[in-house]
């Protein structure tokens, strides 16, 4: 009696083993996406500490359990920030109730100008579930080195505008990093792509 | 007397031909958030000889600029230019991901619905410049182009 207990246990937790093994959760396997890269190579955004409006200080795990779409722009980028943001919007309203699980997080490159309540403000109007986060220009600096995203100052006479890299970058529902989406697919192509990462984490 | 009323005339006439040279489509401008120091204005510009948009002034910003963004290995890097070249018949888009203008150091916020008054400085080869006085629609923050990109890779 005793001995069939314990064996059940045992092909009880094998099964559950191989379900997590066909869902593909652990670290290692690659999913194939349909538009986006595979990014589950690559180790980026792990030790990020930016804070949120309210001064939170948010990371990577502050996300758990939500799978996280994080790019990196400005308030004054007139194309790809606002496009992106708008496209992300668009992808959440197209994946249904599993875009509940979506947190799409803006962090801004530009953190003297992007003033935290307006930089909220301005994610917030793309859609109210939006996080945007700040840091100081070094801790902005060492986050975007942690992606290996790229940014820089464009002077324009009194001002400046800024050249930076427009990966969305996609996290499973454990923090790991799943997927880049490119700037140049549709929401219907994220979309797609997004409910892959989500149909096994 | 008569001499200088022909001049006007034919100062007038010419006035009137050259603004039919340049039509201005679809001027749009995206609304801000409050505090939101910039945006961006678009539209579609179509010449009717080889000219050039010059500069672009407006009463809603101090500054405003035309710039070029550039999109290469998923980085989009930005530029101030002089001009835009305007080919003869031909509309040129000043959109998010090409030339735009951007409106700089606002004067207060732009809410979706104003009509932005921008007007358009075009020379033509021989530089001889015109300005285009032009109502730009403000669209919410969040408008999406109309065109889809995905469909163009």
């Amino acid at each position: 009696m005793n001995e069939l207990l314990t064996r059940r246990r045992v092909v009880t937790g094998l099964g559950l083993l191989s379900l997590g093994l066909i869902a593909g959760c652990d670290s290692g396997s690659g999913l194939s996406y349909k538009y986006g890269k595979d990014l589950s190579n690559e180790i980026l955004g792990r030790k990020f500490k930016l804070r949120d409006a309210d001064g939170t200080e948010m990371m990577l795990g502050s996300f758990r359990g939500m799978m996280p779409m994080i790019f990196f722009g400005f308030t004054q980028c007139p194309a790809v920030c606002p496009t992106a943001l708008a496209r992300a919007a668009q992808a959440k309203k197209m994946m249904g109730p599993d875009g509940d699980r979506l947190q799409v997080v803006f962090i801004t490159l530009d953190p003297e100008r992007d003033k935290p309540a307006m930089l909220d403000a301005y994610v917030k109007a793309f859609d109210p579930s939006f996080i945007a986060l700040s840091g100081t220009l070094e801790e902005t600096a060492a986050t975007a080195k942690e992606f290996k995203v790229f940014y820089e100052k464009i002077p324009t006479g009194d001002s400046y505008t800024m050249s930076h890299t427009a990966t969305s970058f996609v996290f499973d529902s454990r923090g790991v990093l799943r997927l880049g989406l490119s700037p140049s697919l549709s929401a219907k192509q994220c979309t797609e792509d997004l409910l892959t990462v989500m149909s096994v984490c | 007397m008569k001499p200088v009323n022909y001049l006007l005339l034919s100062l007038l006439g010419m006035s009137l031909q050259v603004s039919a040279q340049t039509v201005v489509d679809d001027a749009w401008v995206r609304a801000t958030v409050a505090g939101q120091p910039s945006t961006g204005a678009f539209m579609h510009i179509t010449s009717s000889t080889d000219s050039k948009l010059v500069e672009v002034r407006s009463p809603v910003a101090k500054t405003v600029q035309i710039h070029e963004s550039k999109m290469a290995n998923d980085v989009m890097s930005m530029q101030p230019v002089s001009s835009v070249a305007l080919p003869a018949g031909k509309s040129v888009a000043i959109e998010p991901e090409g030339y735009h203008v951007m409106l700089i150091d606002l004067v207060g916020q732009v809410k979706a619905g104003d009509q932005v008054p921008l007007t358009l400085i075009v020379e033509d080869s021989k530089g001889v410049k015109e300005s285009i006085e032009v109502k730009a629609q403000a669209r919410a923050l969040n408008s999406m182009p109309m065109h889809d990109h995905g469909a163009m890779h």
